[in-house]
């Protein structure tokens, strides 16, 4: 069977492991408060699988994917925003019927781009759509151009600056800088019930192992193959005759689309979204979460949202005053003395450690030449 | 626009808005000198660009205090020897992070971009834990306050003055070092081909690491020369890492001419746009028609062949 | 078990008790401290909340990393100090206070993560924090969800009324409507240029402040905002000295603030002469030490309160503040609308006698503080409270000197007419 195939034996142990802990022990141990937040986390490991493909494989690092997960967060946002704003729930306002930000801003209609968002279907299509288009623009112009590197992290990042001014600035439609808060209901549906903070983890955590498979599908592919050469030796994969840009626009709008999910799920299990998660920061940290995995893995950008974000919360509550130290430290540990993050950490030593004393399992994620391996930007 | 104001009037203001641009223009110009010059050198995107302009202005800010309770007749000419301090604190800590973490990484240069932006937020927190998470006010000498009116509409700040008249001369400084002397010789030579220079003799690595710190000290004199505009805090240098990055890429790597050239660009957008739009609405005017032109023109407005 | 038992057998009692207590609070007041002897945990804390004997936790939650800390700061200063006073005064009812301490980070979700903590695990009876409005709405649900009380010290937008919310600080229309008209009145102001920083307070309070200017039938020669962070303001200067406003009304924020007021300064905008005047509510003498006294010499805010008020009150809450936390420290408007948080809530639980949130709530609206620095405050059925407006001038120093302040308390108004 095909399926079967998708991944070698010690790969299907990891992925059921992860699986079971995803499924079956966090469920089980921790509270709903923290399950919650750790449903939170697994969102941006959306983004994590989407970095470790276009970032990790094909050498294009964007520091932009802020942008994505926040499109993908505002159109759930928009869609569960206007179930909230039924005329009886805004009769205070003076144009009952739409959101309260509108009608603080004197809106009097709602504006013909919301409109579709009254649709569940139209909102779920959104989600991946809008996303990728915007990805699809902006790789066909970088990419065809052959923007790459150093450059092209610089425009995804003025890019999420841009956006983030033009949400911020046109409150009147986008809710400004307070984003769109106080959601509700998924079609009639108590989405802060806890009860339905459970449901949605599950949904989060089914989807989240389907893009897991989806990016490994990639990954084992040829095009899987291709995208690797490419940022070794993009002009050999150029002169064998293929068309790299397209390659490169796919693998973008595809990132894209898993984060525009992830800005999806977040939504739902966090209530609300606000401009701050498209901007620059958030996108850089983003870029951390799969750094500290692995950029080479797709386990490992799970397990480095998980990693970074609860250390994160930990250490906040703890010491506030150091996090920011102990953030900071890590960048520069895991640039520096392992860039392959905690799954190249497993596969040198972990792993050699369990076939010397015998046991079968080889590393959980097999990685092209670990020990030298180190993407390359392509050239400009 | 013109039918609510006289000629005369209009035409000060359109001199007024153009000295804007200008005051903008030397500021861009500031902001990005230090980050093109390592940019070009070794093709590192340093993040924490913004955090060695910051330490720059705390300097300035200790300078100040300094004076005022020790020096209170030198006063005046306070702000010069802040700037020369400036220069080599911040100088100095671009050596040493050069030394400890961009040197092993010159062969990835997207992971200096990580690297560095780590460095940025440790210094952030440094900042707020030892000099406190409240703005400081960095006060000035009584003559770089104030303007020159020119006419009756015109006037004219002094501290834009100054900004402007340091830009030219840290510009000309800088053309000169990579001009004129053996020094920037080398640098071009390194930068051009690192493996020949190496084999003639220049010791790289050297190089190298003065010019990464040339670069940090320069954005501590920018640091210190924009506690004159803008505010002085922990989180303060995060206000213009785009703005810079932007003016950099924009103007091509590798290009002194390119940087000026693209700063010139920018502020003139802005400012002028400024003029006609709301704030926000001209800056991402501005942003998307930088972004625009260099999707058309990637490389940026001016390049230098360089063999790698 | 027996905690129960004893319940259901003082049920009676426990009805007359809060009968009698209604009257408690008065002689409190007057009288010396109460004894948590008196109010029982199990009567007084019905709700599980962290109530023991002789402890009561609180939780404080603000950004102490991040842009904000920059503001925030004051904030916690003040709710410290506030909570350590009452524990010296003999706690709430005879409670001592302790408090949780969560770091907003700067961070939206951040805010809805600690406050949901804070409610959730730790069970706080009560939470002082929060600053920008963005942090309010994205906690505001976790709030209304699991019943807590915030205590806001901010001024802000209005727009708002939630019955899990007390707002210690200014709506809009406090801080905007009686600065307008005493320019107007005393400056013989006709001629507005508004500006701002590109977010939902200034852009709606200078919608508040336009509505009342045209309703005075007096000119808006100028609207504009900038995004946060701005640093560059030269443009938007050429366009004030194009217009010639009488009164420049600047709710600018932050960062760009320092940056405003020096370029202002150097543009040779002389506000300490008779025109323009420039009037701000978003300067505090926090901000003050950014800009440096120099720079803003001259300008007028429209605040509640300010550090240099003239009143006994005053005068004990800096000495004592200073004491607390150096003898730098300035004092805003903000951070006295913090420091009135932890008392307000300490008279409404005793009010109630009970620190159930519901009960706390019902006893909130009514309730009177004369010892507050600001003067005399009261808290209205809206939730937010009634004070005065004040209007001062800043001078070198960094300090303001009140000019004029309203004489009566403004009725907080948080739904506008034309607003809602």
């Amino acid at each position: 069977m095909k399926f079967a195939r998708l991944f070698d034996k010690s790969e299907w142990v990891g992925f059921a492991i992860i699986a079971a802990v995803l499924l079956i022990v966090f469920p089980a141990v921790i509270d709903i408060f923290r399950l919650n937040l750790v449903g939170k986390y697994l969102t941006y490991a959306f983004v994590a699988i989407g970095l470790v493909l276009c970032w990790g494989m094909g050498g294009i690092l964007s520091l932009g994917q802020g942008i994505f997960f926040g499109l993908g967060g505002y159109c759930m946002a928009m869609f569960l925003k206007l179930e909230a704003s039924t005329p009886e729930n805004t009769s205070i306002q003076s144009t009952p019927g739409i959101p309260d930000f509108m009608d603080w801003n004197q809106l009097t209609e709602l504006p013909w781009w919301w409109q579709p968002f009254n649709s569940l279907p139209f909102t779920l299509i959104a989600i991946i759509v809008v996303p990728s288009i915007l990805a699809f623009i902006i790789g066909q112009a970088m990419f065809q151009r052959r923007v790459g590197g150093v450059y092209f992290a610089i425009i995804t990042q003025a890019i999420a600056a841009i956006l983030t001014i033009l949400i911020v600035g046109q409150q009147g439609y986008t809710g400004g800088i307070n984003g769109i808060t106080d959601l509700r209901t998924l079609l009639g549906w108590d989405i802060r019930t806890d009860s339905a903070k459970y449901v949605l983890y599950f949904v989060n955590v089914l989807l989240l192992l389907i893009v897991i498979m989806l990016a490994q599908f990639v990954r084992i592919s040829k095009f899987g193959r291709l995208l690797i050469a490419m940022r070794e030796q993009e002009d050999r994969v150029r002169f064998s005759g293929y068309s790299v840009a397209d390659f490169k626009v796919f693998i973008f709008c595809l990132a894209a689309a898993f984060s525009g999910i992830g800005g999806a799920m977040f939504t739902l299990q966090v209530g609300f979204m606000s401009p701050s998660f498209v901007g620059i920061v958030p996108s850089i940290e983003m870029v951390i979460f799969a750094a500290v995995g692995g950029r080479l893995s797709i386990f490992g950008a799970v397990i480095g949202a998980l990693v970074v974000n609860f250390a994160k919360t930990t250490f906040s509550e703890t010491f506030p005053e150091l996090w920011l130290f102990a953030m900071g430290g890590m960048f520069i540990a895991v640039v520096m003395a392992f860039p392959n993050g905690l799954a190249g950490l497993y596969s040198s030593y972990i792993a050699p450690f369990f076939k010397k004393i015998g046991s079968k399992p080889k590393p959980a994620t097999p990685m092209e030449n670990v020990a030298n391996s180190t993407p390359k930007a392509p050239a400009e | 626009m013109i039918g609510d104001y006289t000629i005369v009037e209009f035409s000060s203001i359109l001199a007024m808005q153009g000295f804007a641009g200008l005051i903008l223009f030397s500021v861009f110009v500031l902001m990005a000198l230090g980050l093109a010059i390592i940019f070009g050198q070794m093709g590192v995107i340093n993040m924490a660009h913004g955090e060695f302009m910051i330490l720059g202005a705390y300097v300035t800010y200790f300078c100040s205090l300094f004076f005022e309770s020790f020096l209170p007749s030198l006063y005046g000419v306070y702000f010069f020897v802040a700037m020369i301090l400036a220069f080599f604190v911040s100088g100095t800590l671009g050596v040493i992070v050069e030394w400890a973490l961009i040197r092993h990484l010159y062969k990835r240069p997207l992971d200096t971009l990580l690297a560095t932006w780590g460095l940025s937020l440790i210094l952030q927190q440094f900042y707020r834990s030892v000099f406190g998470a409240r703005e400081v006010g960095v006060s000035l000498p009584e003559w770089l306050l104030g303007s020159v009116a020119l006419t009756d509409i015109i006037e004219v700040p002094i501290n834009g003055l100054f900004v402007m008249a340091l830009t030219t001369a840290i510009t000309l400084g800088v053309a000169f070092i990579m001009y004129k002397s053996i020094w920037g010789k080398k640098v071009r030579a390194v930068v051009q081909n690192r493996t020949m220079a190496g084999a003639v003799g220049i010791n790289t690595k050297m190089v190298d690491r003065l010019t990464f710190g040339l670069g940090c000290g320069i954005a501590g004199v920018a640091g210190s020369a924009f506690t004159m505009i803008g505010s002085t805090g922990p989180t303060a240098g995060q206000l213009y890492i785009v703005d810079t990055f932007l003016v950099v890429v924009f103007g091509g790597a590798a290009s002194l001419l390119g940087t000026i050239a693209s700063a010139f660009t920018i502020s003139q957008a802005q400012s002028t746009m400024e003029f006609f739009m709301s704030g926000s609405m001209a800056k991402v005017l501005t942003l998307l028609t930088v972004v625009g032109i260099l999707m058309l023109r990637p490389q940026g407005l001016f390049t230098l062949k360089v063999r790698k | 078990m027996t905690d129960e038992n004893s319940n259901n057998k003082s049920n009676i009692t426990r009805r007359h008790m809060l009968a009698g207590m209604a009257s408690i609070p008065a002689i409190a007041m007057m009288g010396g401290p109460l004894l948590a002897s008196d109010f029982p945990t199990a009567e007084v804390n019905t709700t599980g909340l962290a109530v023991t004997d002789d402890k009561v936790t609180v939780g404080i939650l603000h950004s102490v990393t991040g842009t904000m800390a920059i503001s925030e700061t004051g904030s916690v200063q003040a709710e410290k100090l506030a909570i350590e006073q009452i524990n010296a005064s003999g706690g709430v009812l005879g409670r001592q206070i302790e408090y949780i301490q969560e770091d907003g980070a700067s961070d939206w979700p951040t805010f809805a993560e600690k406050a949901k903590k804070l409610l959730v695990q730790d069970k706080v009876a009560s939470v002082m924090g929060c600053w920008t409005s963005a942090s309010r709405k994205a906690v505001l649900p976790v709030f209304e969800q699991y019943n807590g009380m915030l205590y806001y010290p901010t001024f802000y937008e209005g727009l708002e009324q939630s019955p899990n919310v007390i707002y210690t600080g200014q709506e809009a229309t406090q801080q905007i409507i009686a600065g307008i008209d005493w320019v107007t009145e005393t400056k013989g102001a006709k001629k507005f240029f508004l500006l701002g920083s590109d977010y939902i307070w200034p852009r709606t309070s200078n919608k508040i402040a336009r509505k009342h200017i045209e309703k005075l039938g007096h000119q808006v020669v100028g609207e504009e905002y900038y995004p946060l962070g701005h640093t560059q303001f030269n443009s938007v200067i050429n366009k004030i000295k194009l217009k010639k406003p009488d009164v420049i009304y600047a709710i600018v924020v932050g960062g760009s603030n320092v940056a405003f007021y020096k370029q202002l300064k150097a543009a040779g905008i002389d506000m300490t002469k008779e025109k323009p005047v420039l009037l701000t509510i978003s300067v505090t003498e926090d901000e003050i030490l950014g800009i440096g006294g120099e720079n803003i010499n001259g300008a007028y805010a429209c605040m509640k309160y300010f550090q240099s008020l003239d009143n006994p009150n005053n005068l004990e809450f800096v000495k004592a503040f200073k004491e607390r936390w150096g003898d730098e420290i300035v004092i805003g408007d903000v951070t006295q609308a913090a420091y009135l948080g932890p008392w307000l809530w300490k008279m409404a639980v005793e009010k109630a006698g009970s620190f159930d949130v519901d009960k706390v709530r019902i006893a909130s609206p009514g309730i009177e503080f004369d010892k507050a620095p600001e003067g005399y405050v009261k808290i209205h059925d809206n939730h937010h409270l009634w004070s005065k407006t004040r209007v001062g001038l800043a001078k070198t120093d960094g300090q303001y000197e009140m000019v004029y302040e309203t004489a009566e308390l403004v009725e907080p108004d948080p739904f506008p007419e034309g607003y809602q």
